[in-house]
Parts: C-alpha cells; sequence; structure tokens
C-alpha cells in the first residue's frame, strides 16, 4: 500500500474520530434549563461603563475576557471620586526600592501542572484451562505523558508451554480531545506462531458514560490489510474490594490471511468476566471464565482445520499495576 | 494571662535570639541539624510545641527522622521538630528571618526549600515563592526575610517548595496585636493540625495522576445498589445511578487523599500522643486552630463545649457560638472556651469524608482522657451540590455536563446582563477555555453563594456549625471603594485524571492576571468541580462579600465548595507578583494556580 494513501486514510479518521468521540457525549440530551431572558448587549468596554450606576452583584462578567484588555487605555484616577467611595486611604506613591523589592530578578518558575507521569496496568496475568489444554495469556497497558499528550501501549496475547503462540505489541501517540476520549495513532507488531503482521492504526479509547472502558483501533497493513479491533470493559463492585470486570474484544478482517487461519468479516469476539480481590488497590489475584468464539469466513476456517468455533476457558491469575 | 509555651530544647532555643549581620550569606555556628534523629515524643517536651519570639529568627530547614506509624521516615523541619517552633511576633515590629537550607543531599524533600508566610502583608521579596518572589534558597545557603509586621492574629508558615509541605514543613505565628484585642482570656494554645504520610509526597502525587480514586473505599456497591431499590424504588434508584453513570463520577467522591493514606496530627503528634492542653475550670482558654494540612478538611468539635469564634484567618470577627467548625486547608480560627464541670474534654477533629480522626485533650491535669465519638455517617454527595439541581428533576440537571454539546444553546448571550435576576433560574455561563476541553469533566449550572450553608456532611447534624454567613468582620470594608471591576475565573479540574486548572487552563499555559496598583477589583469564584477549593490569594486579602455584594469577611483562604459561586474584593496594594492557587497542595500541584500581577500605571 502506498505511504500516499495510509496518510489519506489516517487524516480521514482523524476528522471522523473527534465527531464520533463527540456523537458518544450526546447520549445525555436533555432540555436545557429554563434560561433568564438574555438580552444580547455586546460586552462594552470597561472604561466607557459607568459603575458607580450599575449593580455589578447583578451581572455575569464571565465572558468577558480581561486578560485582553488594554488598561493603559483605562482611567483609574476617575475611581476614586465615585460616589459611594467613602474610605480607603490611597496606595503610597511607590519609591525605586519599593519596585526593586516588588519585582526582584527571578529566574523561571517551577510550572505547576507539567509532570510527566508513567503507568503500567497488567491486566491480566493468567493461566487459562479448557479442553484439556492449559494455556498462558496476557494483556497490559501503561503511558507515559502528560496530562492531554501521551506515549501510550499495549499488548495482548497467548502462550502455550512457555512459547508464544500468537501477540500483539501497540505503541500509540494518544492525545486527549474531550474530557473522556483520547485519540491514538501508531504502530502494531503481531508475532507468534505463522508470519508476523505489521500496522500501522488509528483509533478512539476512554470512559463511556455509565463507566464502560471502550476502545476501537482500526488498522491498515501490508499487502492492503485491514483490520478493526474493539474492546469493552466494566467494574461491577461487589463490595469495594470484592470486583467483577466483565470484559469483550471483537477482530475483524477486510480479506483472508488463512496462514493465521484468519477470515474476512468478524473473526471472532472473546468475552468473559474475572473476579478479583484486591488485596490492596495495585494487587488482585482473580479467577474467571473466558469463551472465544469464532465467526463467519474465520469460522469455517477453523472447521476445515478440524478446530472448535467455540471455546470456553477457566482463567486464574493476577493483576498489577504501578 | 499567663501564656502555656512552655521554653523547651535549649539547644535549639539557643540558636533563637541569635544577632546576625544583615547581608551575611551565611549564619555562623547553626549546628547541622540535618543529621539528629529523633523521634515525635522527643519533640514534644510536656506537649507542647518549641516558641521562639522577638524580632530575630534563625531557622534551619532540615530533614528529621520521625516516626508516626511504627516506620521511621524522613520529614522536612524546621529547627528539627514538626511543626516547626511557633514564631511569636509583635504587630509594628520589623522582624528578621535567617532561613537556611541544611537539608542533606539526595534527600527526597530536596533540593531547594523556602518558607512562605500565609496570609502576612508584605513585600514580593519576602512572600518566599520559588520563581516569583526570589529563586528559593539553595543547599547551604541562607535567605534573609525581613519585613515590617502590619497586622495581628494567628497565622501560619510553610515551604513553598515542591511538596516540602506535605512534608512537615510547616509551623505557626503568632502576632501580638499592639492595641488590646477586643476579647480576653486566661490561656492561649496553638492547636495546629496537619496530614502526614509515609509515603513520599512526590510518589503521592504520581499515585493521585494514575489512579484519583485510590483511597476511596466507599464507592457504591451492589449491595448498597439493591438497598436503595428497596429504600427508594426500582425507578428512582436506576435514575440515580444513571445520573451518576452518565457524569462517570460518584457521589461518594468527598476528598482525593485521605485516612488510607494519612495520619492526622495534632501539634505533630497522633491521638495516641494526646497533646494535651491544661486549664483551670472557670479559665477561658483560647484556642488557635490552624489548618496546615497539604490535602484535609477538618471538622472540629468539642463535646460538651460551645467554641466562640473570635477571630478567623487572624482577623476579628464578632464573637459567634458554635459547636463545630470546618477548617478548609490554610484557614485559621480564633475559638475561646470555658471549660468547667468536667475534668477532661476531648477536642475531636475528623476528616470530611469520615475516614479517620485526631484527637487531643483539654484537661485539668496531665494523663486525663474524655471520650472520643464516633465518625459522623459518610455523606453522600448529590446533584444540587454540584449546583447541578434545583427541584427541577434529575434530567435537567444534567445539561451543563461537560461533554454534552452546548453549542445549541447560545450562551453568549447571556453575559453583561445587567439587573439579572439571580432569583430566578439562570444558566451559569462558562469561559471558551472550558468548552470541549479535555480536562474539565464539569460544569456547574446554577451555582450559589451559600454562605449559610454548613457544608457537606454537617447539614442537620444537631450542632451549630460555623458558617462564613456567621462570621462577620468586626470592622467595616476596610478600602470603602466598590470594585472598579470585577473578574470571574472558574475552577475547572478533571477527576479521573487528576487534573486542575482555572477555567480549564492549566498554570504553564496560562497568563499572569493583571491589576492596577491601587485599584479595588471584585474577584468572582465559580467551582465548576465537585470538589472543594481553599483558594488563597498571597499579598492582598480577600475580602468576602455577601450575597449582595457587601463586605462581609476578611480573609487570606477563601473556601469553595462545589456548586458554589463567591465573591471577594481586593484591594490591589501590593505591588508585584503573586501566587494565587488552591491550598489542596496536590491541586495547586497539578496546574491550579495563577500568577496575580499587580503593576504600577506609568
Amino acid at each position: 500500500m502506498s505511504t500516499k494513501r495510509l496518510v489519506a486514510a489516517l487524516t480521514v479518521f482523524f476528522c471522523v474520530a473527534p465527531a464520533w468521540a463527540q456523537h458518544q457525549g450526546h447520549d445525555m440530551h436533555m432540555a436545557p434549563a429554563k434560561k433568564a431572558p438574555a438580552k444580547t448587549a455586546p460586552a462594552k468596554k470597561a472604561s466607557s461603563m459607568d459603575h458607580s450606576q450599575m449593580d455589578h452583584s447583578q451581572m455575569d462578567y464571565s465572558k468577558m475576557d480581561y486578560s485582553k484588555m488594554d488598561h493603559s487605555k483605562m482611567d483609574h484616577s476617575k475611581m476614586d471620586d465615585a460616589p459611594g467611595n467613602t474610605a480607603g486611604a490611597p496606595v503610597p506613591v511607590p519609591t525605586e526600592a519599593d519596585l526593586a523589592a516588588a519585582f526582584p530578578p527571578v529566574h523561571a518558575h517551577h510550572l505547576h501542572g507539567t509532570s510527566i507521569q508513567s503507568y503500567t496496568l497488567i491486566d491480566r496475568f493468567e493461566v487459562q484451562h479448557g479442553d484439556g489444554v492449559s494455556r498462558q495469556a496476557w494483556e497490559a497497558s501503561g503511558w507515559i505523558g502528560g496530562d492531554v499528550q501521551k506515549l501510550t501501549w499495549r499488548t495482548e496475547g497467548h502462550a502455550h508451554d512457555g512459547k508464544v503462540e500468537r501477540a500483539s505489541a501497540e505503541l500509540f501517540y494518544s492525545r486527549g480531545i474531550r474530557p473522556w476520549w483520547d485519540v491514538v495513532a501508531g504502530v502494531r507488531h503481531d508475532f507468534g506462531q505463522g508470519p508476523s503482521r505489521q500496522w500501522v492504526g488509528v483509533g478512539i479509547q476512554g470512559l463511556a458514560p455509565y463507566k464502560f472502558e471502550v476502545n476501537a483501533t482500526l488498522y491498515v497493513g501490508d499487502q492492503s490489510r485491514t483490520a478493526l479491533r474493539a474492546g469493552v470493559e466494566y467494574d461491577t463492585l461487589l463490595t469495594n474490594r470484592w470486583i467483577l470486570q466483565w470484559h469483550a474484544e471483537a477482530n475483524a478482517y477486510g480479506k483472508d490471511d488463512l496462514s493465521l487461519g484468519i477470515g474476512s468479516g468478524l473473526s471472532n469476539i472473546e468475552a468473559g468476566a474475572r473476579l478479583r480481590y484486591e488485596i490492596d488497590r495495585k494487587f488482585a489475584p482473580y479467577i474467571g471464565v473466558d469463551h472465544d468464539h469464532a465467526f463467519g469466513r474465520t469460522a469455517d476456517v477453523r472447521k476445515a482445520a478440524g478446530g472448535k468455533v467455540g471455546d470456553t476457558r477457566v482463567v486464574a491469575g493476577i493483576r498489577v499495576w504501578f | 494571662m499567663s501564656i502555656d509555651y512552655s521554653a523547651l530544647r535549649g539547644e535549639i532555643a539557643s540558636l533563637s535570639r541569635r544577632r546576625f549581620v544583615q547581608g551575611l550569606a551565611v549564619a555562623g555556628a547553626i549546628a547541622p541539624l540535618g543529621a539528629w534523629s529523633k523521634t515525635p515524643w522527643a519533640l514534644r517536651a510536656n506537649g507542647q510545641p518549641e516558641i521562639l519570639s522577638g524580632t530575630d529568627f534563625s531557622l534551619s530547614v532540615s530533614e528529621t527522622w520521625l516516626n508516626y506509624t511504627g516506620r521511621r521516615r524522613p520529614a522536612v523541619t524546621v529547627n528539627g521538630s514538626l511543626p516547626g517552633p511557633v514564631l511569636r511576633w509583635k504587630e509594628g515590629s520589623t522582624v528578621s528571618l535567617l532561613v537556611r537550607n541544611d537539608l542533606p543531599r539526595g534527600s527526597i524533600h530536596g533540593p531547594d526549600t523556602s518558607i512562605h508566610w500565609h496570609g502576612i502583608l508584605l513585600p514580593a521579596n519576602m512572600d518566599g515563592v520559588p520563581g516569583m518572589s526570589f529563586d528559593g534558597i539553595r543547599p547551604g545557603e541562607s535567605y534573609l526575610y525581613r519585613f515590617k509586621v502590619n497586622q495581628s492574629g494567628t497565622y501560619w508558615y510553610h515551604s513553598h517548595s515542591g511538596f516540602q509541605e506535605q512534608g512537615g514543613q510547616y509551623g505557626a505565628l503568632i502576632i501580638d496585636p499592639l492595641e488590646p484585642e477586643p476579647f480576653d482570656y486566661d490561656r492561649d494554645y496553638v492547636v495546629f493540625f496537619s496530614d502526614w504520610t509515609d509515603m513520599d509526597p512526590a510518589k503521592l502525587f504520581a499515585r493521585l495522576k494514575k489512579m484519583s480514586s485510590h483511597d476511596n473505599h466507599h464507592q457504591r456497591t451492589v449491595a448498597d445498589f439493591l438497598r436503595d431499590v428497596e429504600k427508594n424504588g426500582a425507578n428512582a434508584t436506576l435514575e440515580d445511578r444513571k445520573a451518576w453513570g452518565r457524569m462517570r463520577m460518584t457521589p461518594t467522591d468527598l476528598s482525593d487523599v485521605n485516612a488510607e493514606t494519612y495520619t492526622y496530627l495534632v501539634n505533630g503528634t497522633t491521638s495516641l500522643g494526646n497533646w494535651t492542653a491544661l486549664f483551670k475550670p472557670g479559665e477561658k482558654v483560647r484556642l488557635r486552630l490552624i489548618n496546615g494540612s497539604a490535602m484535609t478538611y477538618f471538622d472540629v468539635r468539642i463535646p460538651g463545649l460551645k467554641m466562640t469564634v473570635v477571630a478567623a484567618d487572624g482577623q476579628y470577627v464578632h464573637p459567634v457560638t458554635v459547636e463545630e467548625i470546618r477548617l478548609a486547608a490554610a484557614e485559621t480560627f480564633d475559638v475561646i472556651v470555658e471549660p468547667a464541670g468536667q475534668d477532661a474534654y476531648t477536642l475531636f477533629a475528623q476528616d470530611s469524608a469520615r475516614t479517620g480522626w485526631v484527637s487531643a485533650t483539654l484537661a485539668v491535669r496531665e494523663g486525663l482522657r474524655a471520650p472520643v465519638p464516633p465518625l459522623d455517617p459518610r455523606p453522600l454527595l448529590t446533584m444540587a451540590d454540584m449546583g447541578h439541581d434545583h427541584g427541577m428533576g434529575g434530567q435537567d440537571a444534567m445539561a451543563g455536563h461537560a461533554g454534552h454539546d452546548m453549542s445549541g444553546h447560545d450562551m453568549s448571550s447571556m453575559s453583561g446582563m445587567a439587573g439579572m435576576d439571580h432569583g430566578a433560574m439562570s444558566m451559569q455561563s462558562h469561559p471558551k477555555t472550558e468548552h470541549n476541553n479535555p480536562l474539565v469533566d464539569m460544569q456547574t449550572m446554577m451555582p450559589m453563594p451559600r454562605l449559610d450553608d454548613p457544608g457537606i456532611g454537617l447539614r442537620g447534624n444537631g450542632r451549630k456549625v460555623a458558617t462564613y454567613a456567621d462570621l462577620k468582620s468586626r470592622f467595616d470594608d476596610p478600602d470603602g471603594r466598590d470594585p472598579g471591576r470585577t473578574i470571574e475565573l472558574h475552577l475547572t479540574g478533571h477527576m479521573e485524571k487528576f487534573a486542575w486548572s482555572f477555567d480549564g487552563v492549566k498554570f504553564a499555559q496560562s497568563e499572569p492576571l493583571k491589576l492596577n496598583y491601587g485599584e479595588r477589583v471584585r474577584i468572582v469564584l465559580v467551582n465548576d468541580t465537585m470538589m472543594s477549593h481553599p483558594i488563597h490569594l498571597h499579598g492582598m486579602w480577600s475580602d468576602l462579600e455577601d450575597a449582595h455584594g457587601n463586605f462581609h469577611l476578611r480573609k487570606h483562604t477563601v473556601d469553595m465548595p462545589p456548586g458554589t459561586k463567591r465573591s471577594y474584593r481586593v484591594r490591589a496594594d501590593a505591588l508585584g507578583r503573586w501566587a494565587y492557587h488552591c491550598h489542596l497542595f496536590f491541586h495547586m500541584e497539578s496546574g491550579m494556580f495563577r500568577e496575580v500581577k499587580v503593576e504600577a500605571q506609568s
């Protein structure tokens, strides 16, 4: 696939994603509260306002941007003899010494709010058991960065006898675009048994209303492959330490990838629930159940290879973050 | 009148009266305190803090290892104690304070230090804010603070460097007035509340950034849901859960850091240490309540005693008798109590989230205790608390929630409406910088001053709780002019990201707020978040207005509960660059900070 088309695809997605995210916020539509009859008075220049005649307690100034006001044009000398001003000794005229004490030469201030933080969550680190077969599986993610812009990563996969069967690792630039939504763009590498695959992807991740953690990423790979991966997670608090985590993930592909047992269209959905006990916030063992189900052409491929379409597993592992 | 401060600990007291030559960069012969290891009980001779009085002070900021929880941890201290010594000044005098940085190399609290004199009016270069007033105090170096004291009352001091305030660098200031005080008392005690953590404060901040709800172990569960269904019916319960779910918030979110993390202290000791203030029956006892904590609101009461509040933030108020008072972080209140009829009373302070407490004792002799009351029930936040719902039903109440597309409502038409009737329903408008801002998770719709509200968790508890409405300055507006202009600022944040700001703009991206030397301005604050924020302006008073816009109460720190809109007057009579910030230190650290620049008109 040519770079040009790739860039075009990315551009289109970045234009669409924010709109989609905004759309997500629409489910709280409701009638606006009753508005007071609004007189559309353009915000006047303060210099021409007669403050003595106005009841400021009743005014809404929030729309006036004082930071951009030109103070040089304001006549403050008139403020002192406005009616109603009685007390208040005038401020002394500053001396050279006063000015020196007021504006000492200082170096740059520590900029509050610019700290770089990092987070690592090993959400699943487990043994899976189903159909007499034991496997190991993991899912982890993390970020490093500020409040709005971060470098994020994700990895998931499963192994058998300590050998990776299939796994993916992703590295993204993520940017907050709305209070609850980040747009991500980056690369994904699939590896394990069978050929490896490289993708570039753009997506969205965030916290949907009702606290569903969601993410959806669209990938474009070599040989004009396309893929879509979407996931959702939800925590049910049985108590403040016993937490039932629901999750589901779906994969879809634009074309067959028979060497990996993948058919085009919706390929599989993996869903399950894990019950964890938070010994402390950062460390929680869990048990759970998982079901992986293949659909469409992928199901046909699996059946043709003598495999099963659906697979249910019991899982046990630990969840850790730091 | 007798003062119950024992002079103690000669080795440090001897430093206090040391005269030094002005301009000397390094004080001579101060024994480095940094290497000393001390246990808290060694710091409390007779349980009283050290007091240094006079005009010349020598203070050493160092690291002291303390053990509050069974683990020895490094605290950052002044003259080796936590809190630091009580500094006693006299109104009208000129004080000199030589502050030396004796922090050891590699200290988690280092490298630089500073001391800010909270609520004190002084030249900007004496204010102690690194990067605004001066460059901070580097290791091994000293800074000479020297200024004339033009006020009196109860104040405090603390570091403005890094997370040192959380680490223990704070102490009380008492300024004796020139004129006799308008009340009398027989005994006088500093009661200094603070929150201690064994964690490296920088790591605690990092933890908040990773998981801001870490300390909230009282979130609503399936069992709560079922109980609510039984109590209120399925529909009401579902509506309630939906409203909170749409906001992605929780009504149990009362504070960011609580007793899960903190050990609460009074005068540097835990409840076990039982700090005791002695009295003789029939005496009047003055308690100077100071909240020197980093992130905690304390609700303070003395079961069996009424407290008469006589000063707030160091300034006299008309005496008002209450049974309980909420101390926002950085606030100070002077109260007078008249214990009689019992040998001992418990001074009880619980955090506003009801997760922990600290107690001390008022007693006729050492070694007594009185019963400690249980923690109050944990309150739940309501939509009304956030200014979302004034009896219109939950649906409309959510319309102002950020993330909802407000572009359909023409907000611009709502500004500048002189004579707008605030009694009627009116939607609060918001700065453009909040719109679609990824760091603003919520906006209030109909905020009110609510000066007479005891506060979340204190309403209807059967006790008389002091409110801002109850507290009225004993003097008229000292400036007297009506404000020439009004500046509105919104307190904003994102709980999940633990990002805090004004108008959705963090300090790093903000322009200084410019005031003209000599002008009288009104600052209107609107709280768009679900947390309370104590807002502190350096260098000038914040003269809180009542609901009608009249001068009401002189403060240095104004508490802003969720869903409130409060205004105060500022006389810009202090040239320079001043810090203006939320006094919950981790909110400040994450960006809820502004520079206020007072400049003379050329």
